[in-house]
Parts: structure tokens; sequence; C-alpha cells
């Protein structure tokens, strides 16, 4: 049985304008060990799955789904008190923004140390060695003096070792990173990704990696989800999906990279992901597809099956039915 | 830290001044003479008030009083008031601790009442509790303080007849005064229910004069926790598993005090103007009431050496407040 499980997962956002669906019958496995790339434009709901999942989203939403297992506990039987033992305790997550997901406040000892305190009941000096040692494990120089130092007194890179440091602390069976290098320097960007692939290679821990970056998905991770407006549009192991993606907007994406353009204009999808009020009626990448038909604008795709990538499509690329079309 | 403090000293110099002049002016544009006041209904005699005029030095030019005035000050010599002929100073610190320990219940009061309210309201935006305290501190903060005295007077110690209406502590009990607080020297005396008296004497005052900075403080508490709540490491507290109490009490507090402490800063003249008026009407015999009484009396060097004194607090609380900020929030240190 696989780590995490979801099943139909979809969220509705009350906004002042009616309901908005951030993510639309979603399924996501993640097995342990395993690193999963969710890749998607901005807004495509890639954040705001994993975010419900972890309990984080805001009062105006609407958590539903059919299932949502994480290491055998059912989280949508769970209340709020049960489920803070299990999230930042087993299943943990790093944000976007290492700067300000780190309290101003408080030196970054204390941030660590208070997970240790509350998940794992360490006494003071255990804590004070065992913070040290996870500094040592995410690379940053000198630990002992680091603990006492604040956020802002650091680097964004460092920053976000301390976040990595943080969400590790109590050894999770799965750790999801939003984005954890878009607000980094290329360079410190490939540490950051070797630290979290290493730590996996250490720990065993899965990975859910979200990214709307392709080259830290061809990087780093295993098996790729790829989402469009809500909804999970693809999934392939990362090699196949480079090799023969079935959706076509998995093929625009993958066009669009500069690393693969052959034109001297790079390719790119025209349009923007919908948005609360133009939400089409058949499948949602229609209009910015350029094989889309009247059928396709008419009627929403159901998945498909494993070999084609679950491809919502009725005209999947990269097949042999696909010639006679 | 060193170099910001004195560089903060360094701007009391200008206002320091500018209060001396400012209180020295004030009490000279009111109508009325000193002199003349102090003869009382039954007059004076032409030679006799030119005589006290000169005395006093009132028969120089104004800028030369002044000048005396000042030197005086940087001297420590804020004169002798007309009326009593004791020292300035003497005067404002055996009066003070009264008006301190008004103004510190006070701020208790507000404080201890008006964060937690504001923290709550900001966590349950939006609903019931949040709209009726809003709607309260509004209520309060706009209430006349002499308004909302009389009326606490009227029902807790005329109908109800819970407190006392005036004064510090029951006649019933004497001792002398060491410390010139009375919660203190009630205790020290060792009398039996001399505390409880001084505490029941303390306990409207107390509330008049903490109901504006209590709600104020309610209403700077909740905007800046809602603010603070929006932020990322709130949500990187909450990804931590930490409970909500913990994460509103420690987490978003910490971050969200520094305005309201600097409302409290504010408020601390507030006070001290909100005492004036409390002090009146409760008889509490602090530097409110004998500011008041001096301003009457045309009492030229207690008023203008009383609102010297009490600037200097108030810019003494300020400097306090500005150092605060760097303990609280370490990153505005840097700046």
């Amino acid at each position: 049985m696989s780590l995490l499980r979801i099943r139909n997962l979809s969220v509705d956002f009350a906004t002042a304008s009616g309901k908005f669906r951030a993510v639309d019958s979603v399924d996501q496995d993640v097995d342990t060990g395993e690193i999963l790339a969710i890749v998607g434009e901005s807004g495509s709901g890639k954040s705001v799955s994993m975010l419900a999942l972890m309990g984080l989203l805001p009062w105006t939403a609407t958590v539903t789904a059919d299932e949502l297992t994480f290491d055998g506990h059912d989280l949508l039987k769970m209340d709020r008190r049960a489920r803070r033992k299990i999230v930042g305790n087993d299943l943990a997550m790093i944000f976007q923004e290492p700067m300000s997901s780190l309290n101003p406040c408080f030196p970054v000892g204390w941030q660590i140390k208070e997970s240790l305190r509350f998940h794992l009941g360490l006494n003071r000096a255990e804590r004070h060695k065992r913070a040290i040692e996870l500094f040592e494990q995410v690379g940053i120089p000198d630990p002992e003096k680091r603990l006492s130092v604040f956020p802002h007194q650091m680097s964004g890179g460092m920053n976000q070792r301390v976040m990595i440091a943080m969400a590790i602390a109590c050894k999770p069976k799965l750790l999801i990173a939003d984005e954890p290098t878009t607000a980094l320097d290329v360079t410190i960007q490939a540490q950051i990704l070797d630290l979290l692939t290493s730590l996996r290679d250490e720990t065993g821990m899965g990975l859910v990696l979200i990214t709307h970056d392709m080259g830290v998905v061809a990087e780093t991770a295993e098996r790729v989800s790829v989402q469009y407006a809500g909804q999970k549009i693809e999934e392939q192991q990362v090699l196949p999906l480079f090799r023969e993606p079935h959706h076509p907007y998995t093929a625009a994406l993958l066009d669009a990279l500069p690393e693969r353009a052959t034109e001297k204009r790079l390719p790119t999808i025209p349009g923007v992901v919908p948005g609360q009020f133009d939400r089409p009626a058949g499948c949602l990448f229609s209009p910015r597809c350029k094989f889309a038909n009247d059928k396709c604008r008419a009627e929403n795709p159901p998945p498909l099956g494993e070999d084609l990538g679950k491809a919502r499509c009725f005209y999947p690329l990269n097949t042999d039915e696909r010639v006679a079309s | 830290m060193l170099k910001y403090v004195l560089s903060r000293l360094a701007t009391f110099i200008p206002t320091f001044i500018g209060v001396t002049l400012i209180s020295f002016a004030f009490i000279r544009m009111l109508p009325g003479d000193p002199i003349v006041v102090m003869a009382g209904e039954r007059g004076i005699s032409e030679e006799r008030y030119l005589e006290l005029q000169q005395q006093f030095g009132f028969d120089r030019p104004i800028y030369v009083q002044f000048w005396d005035y000042f030197t005086g000050v940087l001297q420590g010599d804020l004169g002798n008031s007309f009326v009593t002929k004791r020292p300035v100073w003497d005067e404002f610190f055996s009066l003070f601790p009264a008006t301190l320990e008004l103004s510190v219940c006070a701020m208790i009061f507000a404080v201890a009442l008006g964060l937690p309210a504001g923290v709550i309201a900001a966590v349950n935006r939006g609903k019931f509790f949040d709209r009726a305290l809003m709607s309260t501190a509004l209520v309060g903060y706009s209430m006349p303080i002499f308004w909302w005295a009389l009326l606490l007077i009227i029902v807790f110690s005329g109908n109800l007849g819970w407190t006392p209406v005036s004064g510090r502590i029951d006649l019933l009990y004497y001792f002398p005064n060491a410390t010139g607080f009375m919660l203190i020297d009630s205790i020290a005396s060792g009398q039996d229910g001399a505390f409880t008296s001084a505490l029941r004497h303390l306990l409207l005052p107390t509330i008049v004069l903490g109901t504006i900075p209590l709600a104020v403080i309610a209403r700077q508490t909740r905007s800046a926790m809602l603010e603070v709540l929006g932020e990322d490491y709130i949500r990187t507290a909450r990804a931590k598993g930490m409970s909500s109490g913990r994460i509103n009490g420690i987490h978003a507090l910490r971050n969200a005090l520094i305005p309201v402490i600097t409302v409290i800063g504010l408020s601390v003249g507030t006070l001290l103007a909100g005492a004036i008026l409390t002090e009146t009407i409760f008889s509490w015999p602090g530097i409110g009431k004998w500011m008041v009484d001096s301003i009457f009396r045309r009492d030229y060097p207690v008023v203008q050496g009383g609102l010297l004194l009490i600037a200097v607090m108030v810019m003494v609380v300020n400097l306090t407040v500005d150092m605060l900020y760097g303990i609280i929030n370490p990153k505005i240190r840097k700046r």
C-alpha cells in the first residue's frame, strides 16, 4: 500500500463572487522513498492540493475527497488535534519563500527545537544536541553558533536549509516541498535540490516536489504528475514523460523548454489558465489546445488508462491509435 | 545599541527646550494674575501689589523671566510654589506616587484585558464575539471620561454601595507614607483590611482611567493580529503541527506586539491627561488634581514645572518603547 493515497480530492474556495474550484477531482499516490514532482503553471492548484492534505488552507476553503490516507491514517476522519500529531511529525512541508516562512521574532534554533519538544518530547539538552545534528545534516556551517541567529541575519539559501532542517526534524515519512527553489539563486537551487535528494536517500522518506520548472523535474523527479487548472491531466515516470508526452498540454510545456527549442523563436502556449469566470464547458485545455475540436469543447474528457499516463484527453499524443485521426 | 540610545537622547534636547518654553508661555497666556488670586476676595492695595510683583519678579521683561526659569531648570531648580512655598520638585514627587499607582493599575487593567480581547477577536474574525467586542471598544473609546466616571459612581458607589466614592483609603486606617504607593504601604502597615480598602478605592478610578487605553489596545491588537495571521511564518508554524493556542499566543502575538507597544507608549500621554480628570472626580491626591488646583490658583511655577516633568516622563516612556521594539523583534534593531 502506498504511503499517501488521495482519491477524488477537490478544493473549493468561497469568494465574494461565488465558489471557485481550485483543485478538481485529483488522484495522487506517493510511495515511501519516491520522488514525485507535481508540475503546472501558476494557478493550476498544485500547491492547494498539498496544502489541503496538510490542513493548512484558510477557512474559506472546502476540502472534499473520497479518500485521503497517509501512512494508514484516514485524514478525513481525523479531528484537528489528532491531525496535528501527524502534521509536522511524519508529514512535513517546506515552502517557497524561506525568508518570510521563518518567524522574524525568534532565533532559528528556537523554531527547530519547538518541533522536537512537541512531537518527540525531547528535553532541553537532547533538543540542543539534535538541533545541531540537523544543522550539520542540512549543511549549515558552524551549527552551534547558527542556532541562536535570527532569520534576517542569514541568506535565503541558509534559511531554506533551516526550513528543511525544521521539516526533517522529526524524521518525516513524507516531505512536501512547495517550490523550494523558486526564490533562490540558480547555484543555490541546485544545492538545495541535491540536499533534498540526498536526504531522501539517507532517510527513505517520500518526497513531493511542487514546481513549475521542468528543468528541476528532469533533474530530480522520478515520477511526474502534470496539473492544469486544478485537474491532474497526465502522470508518467519522468523519462517516458519527457520522451512521449500523451497530453497536448504536457507536450506544449515541454516544447516551451529553451533547452529543447529547435526554432529561433521559443514556442509558447497561447492564452492563460482559465480562471473563475472563463472556465470552459468541455476539456479545460481546449481553448489553448491546437488539436481541439467541437467534442473537446463540449465534453470533459475522463482520464485514460495507465498506459496512456491517465491523460485527460480524447486524442492523446504519441500513441498508435492516434495515427488514424 | 548604545549609539542608538544616545542618538535618541539627542532628540530630547530640542523637545525639552520646546516644552519648557511652551509650558512657561502657556500659563502666562491665561487671563488672571497670581497676586490677585492670592489676595482673594478682599483685594489688594496698589503699593502692596507692586511690591509683590517685584518680589516675584513679574516687573522684569518676560524673556528675562524665562531665562531665569530656564537656567534654574537646567540646575534642577523648578522654583517654589507661590501658594505652599515648597519647592515644586518636592511637591511633585510627594504626589507623583499616587498618580503613578493609579496609572500603572489603569495600564495593567487595559493591557490585561485589551491584549487577550484583541487576540480573541482577531482569531474569531467576523464572528459574534469579534463584532460585539469591537463595537464595545468603539463605545469605550468615544465615552467622555467624566461622564463614564459619574455613571460608575452612581451605579457602583451610589446604588450598589460596593465601592467608595473618593479618596485613596478609608479614614479608619493611618500609617506613615513610606513609599507613597497605597497598595504597598497598606500591606507594610500590617493593619487588617487596609489593603482591601486601598484596593476598593483604586477600583473605579482604575476602570475609568483604563477604559480608553483598553479600547485602543484591543482594537490595535486585533488589527495587528489579523495582519500577522496572514503571514507565511504562521503557515509554517501550523505546518509544524503547533496548536492554535500556541500559534496565536506566541508565534503571532510576538510579531503583533510592535504596533501594540507603540499605542501603549502613546497611551501613557493620554493616561496622564486622563489622570487629571479622573483624579479630580475621585478626589485622588495625585499630580493631576494638583495641576488643576494650581491652574486655578495661577501658581505659575507649579504649572510650568509640573507640565515639564510630565512631558519628560512621556518622553522617557517613548524612549523605552523604542528600545522594546528591538528586544521584541530583533530585525528592527538593524535599522
